[in-house]
């Protein structure tokens, strides 16, 4: 009972400590289109090779998509792909814009509502872009000149969380570029 | 039946008890000699990261003199209960770093179970306190702690997103990336090095590696179409991923160092998140094959899908303990997504939440805890659990909505 040993007393020293990072420019590879700086003091308040973490920025944003004159947002029903006779018309007015301007690119953007995962809803929303693209293409839109992509649940055009705003949310926007 | 529920009020964090038939060791942290003119109460954090594993009950200290070098009056430990006393000491040098001292003592048996000393900056005395507390962690459980590893997750605030890495307790977080447009799904790399995640800052769902020391970044995919849900191989050579560039949201292989990706499998339904086994022999992932979104298995080679969840319609968001024993997912039940947890060898299954909007689960390295996001007051909140979902706690982060939470590997 009393035999106590103080035995060892290891001596650890934490990787990295006492070091700062560098607080110039950060090397970035791809083709990002903004500037990217350095933000923050965090940056050298923690050892660099054992929890450092170098902050980028990606600035604000400055996307804006040209305003069509038709209207360019088709909506779907609670989980579904079928585009309604309703907006037949407005896919036809688009296919004639495009097809009249072959050098023009258009995006089909594919939206869900709130409900669910944020992955599961970008493959949703893929295939309400899909949906739109195809339909684009049978009246003679050449696949060259469209790019289906989903930005899932992340950018509602209505906040709330009631259908009212959910029949809003789920939709795909035509957008030029 | 009856129901436990007590809280524990931290500095850091609000623990939920709940439930009956917990077995905790109680333990006790005396207040590290020279902590109290530091802002950083390196016993109050030591305990808090205990009590968050679930494994643990604090008990509170008998009066007395204590640090690693006074050995401990056992008789009034055992009065008031604890089984083990851990006590320390923290002395500011001359160069302006702290050595952090500290022994564990069982109680119980009378035995000195070690101690270890850490010369730290002042920025790195939270993580002394978890290197205390994974100490006394394995010490004791016998399993391998994971306070010091780190979690990454996306914030959301005025239409700005940025990706934090944080202290597995949430604090000490630090902005990795900070973008107009949304970033979702990171996932660390099995060395902790690199974060793969998909923004959106090309107007598009593309994926990035991102060094999270240097801030160096990597496109990935960027191929026509959506880029999306990045999963790592337990080697780090290689990533899973959804395109949609063929046709449809299909799941393919790409070296980590880029180049042409490989087609996993093919199909005409939804298939996405994949996620590897910890033998990297195989790949869970969710489809709708079956007319439903559940979780499917596939061999590494694109061979023997299997279907892996059955009830319910709605199930998604695999993770895999490192252990390969268990799977954690969420759920839709009557219109409510809950984190579910399955035994994957006995497949029996159950829900651990209380909350209906739980996402995005992920297991702490060594099996014991989950991390998820979930909303709480109309709130975005992440909590961790353990898996039988009677220990949660809230984790501190910023502001405003808080989601995307995933779970790095051992610190190096």
């Amino acid at each position: 009972m009393k035999n106590f040993l103080m035995t060892f007393c290891v001596v650890i020293f934490l990787a990295g400590c006492g070091s700062t990072v560098p607080l110039g420019d950060v090397p970035v590879t791809d083709a990002t289109p903004k500037a990217v700086s350095v933000l923050g003091a965090d940056a050298n308040s923690a050892g660099a090779k054992g929890n450092g973490v170098t902050p980028v920025d990606l600035g604000a944003g400055s996307t804006s998509a040209i305003a069509p004159s038709e209207p360019r947002v088709v909506f779907f029903d609670y989980d579904s792909y079928v585009i309604k006779p309703e907006f037949q018309s407005v896919i036809a007015a688009h296919a004639r814009f495009i097809k009249a301007q072959l050098v023009r690119k258009v995006a089909i953007e594919g939206h869900t509502d709130e409900t669910g995962g944020r992955e599961y809803n970008l493959a949703l929303g893929q295939k309400r872009a899909d949906a739109v693209r195809d339909a684009l293409a049978i009246l003679g839109v050449p696949q060259s000149q469209m790019e289906s992509v989903s930005f899932g649940k992340e950018k509602p055009a209505v906040a709330g969380n009631d259908e009212a705003a959910f029949s809003k949310n789920r939709r795909a926007e035509i957008r030029y570029q | 039946m009856f129901a436990l529920f007590t809280q524990t009020s931290f500095a850091q964090f609000r623990i939920e008890v709940t439930g009956v038939g917990l077995t905790q060791i109680p333990v006790t942290v005396a207040p590290f000699r020279g902590q109290d003119t530091l802002n950083q109460k390196i016993s109050e954090i030591v305990l808090a990261d205990l009590e968050r594993s679930g494994q643990f009950r604090s008990v509170k200290t008998p009066v007395g003199a204590f640090d690693e070098a006074i050995k401990p009056d056992l008789s009034a430990l055992r009065q008031v209960g604890a089984d083990a006393l851990a006590s320390g000491s923290i002395i500011k040098l001359a160069d302006g770093r702290f050595d952090v001292r500290f022994r564990l003592w069982d109680v119980v048996k009378g035995q000195d179970l070690g101690g270890q000393s850490f010369m730290v900056a002042s920025s790195d005395l939270r993580l002394a306190a978890h290197r205390v507390a994974d100490y006394i962690y394995e010490k004791l459980t016998g399993d391998k702690g994971i306070f010091s590893t780190r979690i990454a997750y996306v914030t959301k605030a005025a239409q700005r997103y940025q990706l934090w890495v944080a202290d597995a307790d949430g604090e000490n977080s630090q902005s990795a990336l900070a973008s107009p447009e949304p970033i979702i799904s990171p996932a660390w790399s099995p060395d902790g090095n690199q974060l793969a995640y998909v923004s959106f800052e090309s107007r598009k769902p593309v994926v990035y590696v991102h060094n999270v020391s240097s801030g160096k970044r990597r496109l990935i995919a960027n191929f026509k179409g959506s880029n999306s849900a990045p999963a790592w191989s337990p080697d780090g050579k290689t990533l899973a991923v959804t395109l949609s560039r063929d046709g449809g949201s299909q799941l393919f292989l790409l070296n980590a160092s880029g180049g042409e990706p490989r087609r996993l499998i093919q199909s005409s339904s939804i298939d996405t998140e994949p996620v590897f086994s910890p033998d990297g022999q195989s790949i869970y992932f969710v489809s709708d094959r079956g007319g439903s979104p559940q979780i499917y298995r596939v061999l590494i080679n694109g061979q023997g899908v299997e279907r892996v969840t059955f009830t319910g319609n709605y199930n998604i968001s695999p993770a895999m303990s490192s252990d390969g024993r268990w799977m954690a997912y969420i759920s839709r039940v009557g219109g409510a997504f809950k984190l579910h947890v399955m035994e994957l060898a006995g497949g029996g299954s159950k829900a651990i939440t209380e909350t209906s909007a739980d996402e995005s689960p992920s297991f702490s390295p060594n099996g014991k805890l989950l991390v998820y996001a979930t909303q709480q007051q109309g709130r975005e909140a992440l909590m961790t659990s353990t898996l039988d979902g009677k220990v949660k706690a809230r984790l501190n982060g910023q502001t405003g909505d808080i989601r995307e939470p995933d779970w790095g590997p051992f610190y190096k």
